[in-house]
């Protein structure tokens, strides 16, 4: 069944893409852009690597890597929120400083062997022949991940905090004249994000490779974020991005194990150069991007007194 | 309890110079901090890392070899950010310039001339002009985001150096080391004195940081970049292309990466091999919040940036901490140069609440 093992590598590259997403996607909703996904990702990595490896429970880990993350993105918070930093520098920030302390906490664990995350069999459904060896049995990112896309986009379109959130993510000025917490929500949309961000990043070091190697993330957080600009802010098509890119990524690895003629490292830049390409198709169209865009993505926020 | 924010009728002149200083020194607080959970004195660490660079001849050459590619790209991005463009993939323009700019000496590799140096120089900088006008023409044709294609051509870049290295431009004499041939004499860098190993790329790195300043403060260019870069609205009514913009800054700070590329790989490393950067282009981008986006103030910027990677090597050698305490004091830095920036726009005030005592009033 090589189709059917090529499938489950499929979903595990694409699935902390997705989830690191979907939480980038509420954080610009509501109009805040953090680019430090990449930093908050790394950092879930190593916490819920360390954690798992002390306790000796992967749960754990995925607790330590949510947790990590979220906690990670309040300093991006406090300062783009509460001091109205620059959002870009301030999420460059974040990576850089996410980078070098995952780096240092993780110096330790190099190489050492983890504990990879055993999938969970659903009962009956895992039986049906390839769709539940597929869907039924995977382990809980994969779950978390559709559930995440579900929730969210169920929590954007259909509930009252959803429609306030996407208000003071396009006006916050009239938000907050209407009464709306802006700053508030705003602090809880980027927590969201950086905590999804931080479950990605322990799938990557307990599930995708299970061990902490530095760097570990190479990129994924941007991929992450040119994902939401691709999936013009909605959650379905995030799901549809990330397996997309998630099949590029294998592709190019079965590719390079069949040997075929060019070289490894052309292979390896094709996630990257998908990406640009993705950017162009979907960002050629100035109207299209600019109805979908959250209008006050980016902008900063003082309440007037 | 929490903080109010009052935006001042104008920008704060004290604070314009006093916030760089007082983030470098909440850093550094940070960082003794940090050196004291790490189980070592903070004092004699933070003296081994800050200080004790400082004191020797060899490493103040070593300080300005690492301070000139991070003040020459800073130069650049200062333009950019200036200008509201976001290049933040100085690093795949220093690699590719880089690259470029070892063509001759890597093919012609018998070549002896004078004339080798300059041609490598300039075909450095196109090398990395080129580079960023990848993500410069996507912007203006296809309006794509720069801050990711940007990023994107950096992981590109380099993956196509790691097979240069590894690949056809290979040493065959090199016991199969990742490396290309080593430059022939003419083609290296020459040491500016006779004291120690500081090549002339820290001398470039000033003669751009000062004709940069020159532009932005004397030139309708550097007029240009500051009005697009506050209000692209404002400069379209003075007839500024903002689209031109987008070009110039682009390749402009894509040129100096590039540059700055070429120097260090023919200073001080003197041959291509799969890792030529500690990441300069991305510290670059904190060198250049640093110094506020003002060139002269990017000279010094550099050479603090520059302290932070020679202190982390020592540190590592003389206290046996992790080399990754550089990119944490790196990270630390640009936190509170940002946080700090906050003061220049706005009177910060931490206001505690009373808000229970409000309905006693009115109910009394």
């Amino acid at each position: 069944m090589i189709f059917e093992a090529i499938l489950l590598t499929v979903i595990t590259a694409s699935t902390p893409l997705v989830i690191a997403a979907i939480g980038e996607l509420v954080t610009e909703r509501a109009g805040v852009l953090n680019l430090g996904v990449e930093g908050m990702m790394i950092v879930g990595a190593v916490c819920a690597f360390i954690a798992t490896k002390t306790t000796g429970s992967p749960y754990v880990g995925v607790l330590a890597g949510i947790v990590a993350g979220a906690a990670f993105s309040l300093l991006f918070g406090f300062l783009t929120l509460t001091l109205v930093a620059n959002q870009v520098a301030t999420g460059l920030a974040l990576t850089i400083l996410g980078l070098g302390v995952s780096g240092m906490v993780g110096e330790s664990v190099v190489g050492q062997p983890g504990i990879k995350m055993q999938p969970i069999a659903i009962p009956l459904l895992s039986d049906i022949p390839v769709l539940g060896t597929i869907l039924f049995r995977q382990d809980i990112f994969f779950y978390l991940s559709i559930a995440l896309v579900i929730g969210v986009n169920w929590f954007l379109f259909n509930s009252r905090t959803g429609l306030k959130l996407r208000a003071i993510g396009d006006s916050h000025g009239s938000a907050h004249t209407l009464g709306l917490p802006v700053i508030r929500t705003r602090y809880l949309a980027v927590m969201f994000g950086g905590a999804c961000a931080g479950l990605a990043g322990a799938q990557l070091s307990l599930v995708y490779t299970p061990q902490w190697v530095e760097n570990m993330s190479a990129g994924r957080g941007w991929i992450a974020l040119a994902l939401v600009v691709f999936a013009a802010w909605r959650p379905w098509r995030v799901l549809a991005g990330g397996y997309l890119f998630g099949a590029v990524t294998i592709g190019q690895l079965h590719a390079q194990a069949l040997g075929i003629g060019l070289p490894s490292q052309f292979m390896s830049a094709l996630p990257y150069a998908a990406t640009i390409v993705v950017l162009i198709i979907i960002s050629h169209n100035r109207r299209t991007t600019l109805i979908n865009t959250p209008a006050s993505l980016g902008k900063p926020f003082v309440p007037d007194r | 309890m929490r903080i109010e924010l009052e935006r001042r009728a104008r920008q704060s002149a004290v604070f314009a110079f006093v916030s760089p200083l007082l983030a470098l020194a909440l850093t550094v607080l940070f960082g003794g901090i940090m050196f004291a959970l790490l189980g070592k004195d903070p004092v004699s660490a933070l003296y081994s890392f800050f200080i004790e660079p400082l004191l020797e001849v060899w490493s103040l050459h070593e300080l300005a070899i690492k301070a000139a590619p991070l003040i020459l790209i800073g130069v650049g991005l200062s333009v950019c950010y200036r200008s509201n463009n976001w290049n933040i993939g100085a690093e795949g323009q220093f690699t590719v310039g880089a690259i470029v700019g070892s063509i001759v000496p890597i093919i012609f590799y018998d070549w002896h001339s004078p004339l080798l140096l300059p041609i490598m120089m300039v075909m450095g900088a196109i090398g990395g002009a080129a580079y960023a006008a990848i993500p410069a023409l996507l912007k203006t044709r296809f309006n794509t985001n720069e801050i990711l294609t940007s990023l994107m051509l950096v992981y590109i870049a380099q993956l196509f150096l790691d097979w240069l290295t590894r690949g056809i431009w290979k040493d065959p004499a090199g016991y199969n080391f990742p490396q290309s041939r080593s430059f022939v004499t003419e083609a290296v860098l020459p040491e500016v004195l006779a004291s120690g190993r500081a090549h002339y790329g820290i001398v470039f790195a000033i003669l751009a940081a000062i004709a940069v300043w020159f532009m932005m403060r004397y030139t309708l260019k550097g007029f240009q970049v500051n009005v697009l870069g506050q209000s692209e609205r404002a400069g379209r009514f003075a007839g500024f292309s903002g689209r031109k913009m987008v070009w110039f800054s682009m390749m402009f700070s894509g040129a100096l990466a590039g540059l700055a590329g070429i120097a260090e790989v023919s200073g001080s490393i003197g041959h291509l091999q799969p890792a030529i950067s500690p990441g300069y282009g991305f510290t670059a981008i904190i060198v250049a919040f640093l110094g506020r986006l003002n060139p002269l103030g990017i000279i010094a910027s550099g050479f603090v940036l520059a302290l932070t990677y020679l202190g982390g090597e020592g540190a590592q050698l003389s206290i046996g901490v992790s080399d990754k305490v550089t990119r944490v004091f790196q990270g630390l830095l640009l936190f509170f140069v940002l946080s700090c920036d906050t003061l220049i726009l706005y009177k910060v005030r931490i206001v505690f609440d009373r808000v229970r005592s409000a309905p006693t009033k009115a109910a009394s």
